[in-house]
């Protein structure tokens, strides 16, 4: 027999050897006619399947074992108690993530917001005044009028740089609200290590788990599960290496409009 | 002009409504999904709706569909802002009946152009 052979149907050497051995000692019982010797013989075969079943259930058990531990979640071990797995710590990482970019997003939005009348207001009352202005220019305005407008600049120079302060303040609080990059890509980081960690090893179990399935003849039925595109399915990655996905607005443009609407 | 801003994330919502604040709609509802928007859709009068795609309970395009089954609604322009960017989808939302797609993240200028083209054609 040769060595992929004995790879594919996951037996050992020697219990291959050992079939071989009885294999050829039934046939000889029969051929003699010692029909007692080849019901032993039989039943000593079914045995050495059993046996090398239970070896590959023994060697299972081991590396799930190990896997478990690598996981680190085994709740005997009392400092992983309080935490009890890195995973469950990974998805309040995750949640930490949500959280800051959820508090950044409403913090610039917050100072966006407060912002933007500001700079409205200066706008307007810098309309009105060049308006006051011009007509004073061509000499239309009446002294009353010079006085309120003389009085109406005054204020303004003051709320000026009053106003321009607090939007200096917002824009560099926008600017600090973007701290979380940083602290998300750290977290988001050792996620992304923690989860090929475990793909690794999920890999080794899947391989363990077949060993066995091809031992005991085992086949299972695995629908294939697409993600629902009526659903949605998010964010597109790598968008640029796709034939089915648009990279852009201009793309769905192109899209659409090549469909006639 | 009354406007209903569908999108799971609540920073979206508050995004979409200011940009349509600068374009000068103010009249503007949020709903976090379908299944939230389409009773408000049925009794609020609305005259425009944005929606997403892709949220928990009912989607923005199982919306879409329900708005074009429903007597009242048939006629609502729909604008669909999301991320999703499959090409079956985007010919799927057409089909449905949506008068316009932008795929996020998007600009200021896009949601603006898109939402005027809408308008123009309907006047």
């Amino acid at each position: 027999m040769s060595d992929s052979k004995q790879t594919r149907h996951g037996l050992d050497p020697e219990v291959t050897e050992k079939l071989q051995q009885q294999t050829s000692e039934l046939v000889d019982s029969v051929n003699s006619g010692d029909f007692a010797r080849a019901m032993t013989v039989i039943n000593e075969l079914s045995e050495v399947r059993d046996q090398s079943l239970y070896r590959e259930v023994g060697r299972l058990t081991r590396s799930l074992h190990e896997a478990i531990r690598n996981f680190q979640i085994d709740p005997r071990n009392a400092e992983q108690q309080e935490a009890l797995s890195k995973m469950s710590d990974a998805s309040d990482r995750l949640a930490y993530v949500v959280q800051m970019t959820g508090q950044a997003a409403n913090r610039t939005m917050d100072l966006v917001e407060e912002s933007m009348p500001v700079a409205h207001a200066m706008r307007d009352e810098a309309q009105a005044l060049s308006v006051e202005w011009k007509k004073l220019r061509r000499r239309e305005m009446e002294p009353a009028e010079f006085r309120e407008l003389y009085g109406r600049i005054d204020t303004f120079f003051g709320t000026l740089s009053e106003e321009s302060d607090s939007l200096y303040n917002n824009l560099s609080e926008i600017l600090l609200a973007q701290d979380f990059q940083d602290l998300t890509g750290q977290v988001i980081q050792k996620v992304t290590a923690l989860v090929k960690e475990v793909e690794e090893n999920l890999l080794g179990l899947v391989v363990m788990a077949s060993h066995v399935d091809q031992l005991t003849g085992t086949v299972h039925q695995i629908e294939e599960r697409e993600e629902s595109a009526e659903k949605g399915v998010g964010p597109q990655i790598k968008a640029n290496e796709r034939e089915d996905v648009v990279s852009g607005q201009d793309g769905v443009d192109d899209l659409l409009s090549s469909l006639g609407f | 002009m009354k406007i209903l801003i569908v999108d799971d994330f609540s920073t979206m919502r508050r995004i979409i409504k200011n940009l349509l604040r600068d374009l000068g709609f103010t009249n503007t509802d949020e709903a976090d999904d379908g299944n939230t928007a389409l009773p408000m859709l049925r009794s609020g009068k609305y005259d425009f709706l944005v929606t997403d795609w892709n949220m928990p309970g009912m989607s923005g395009f199982d919306l879409l569909k329900a708005v074009r089954a429903d007597e009242n609604l048939k006629n609502l322009p729909v604008l669909m802002v999301t991320a999703e960017a499959k090409r079956d989808q985007i010919v799927a939302a057409a089909q449905a009946g949506v008068n316009g797609y932008v795929v996020k993240p998007f600009t200021a200028a896009v949601l603006k152009e898109k939402i005027e083209k809408i308008f123009e054609r309907i006047q």
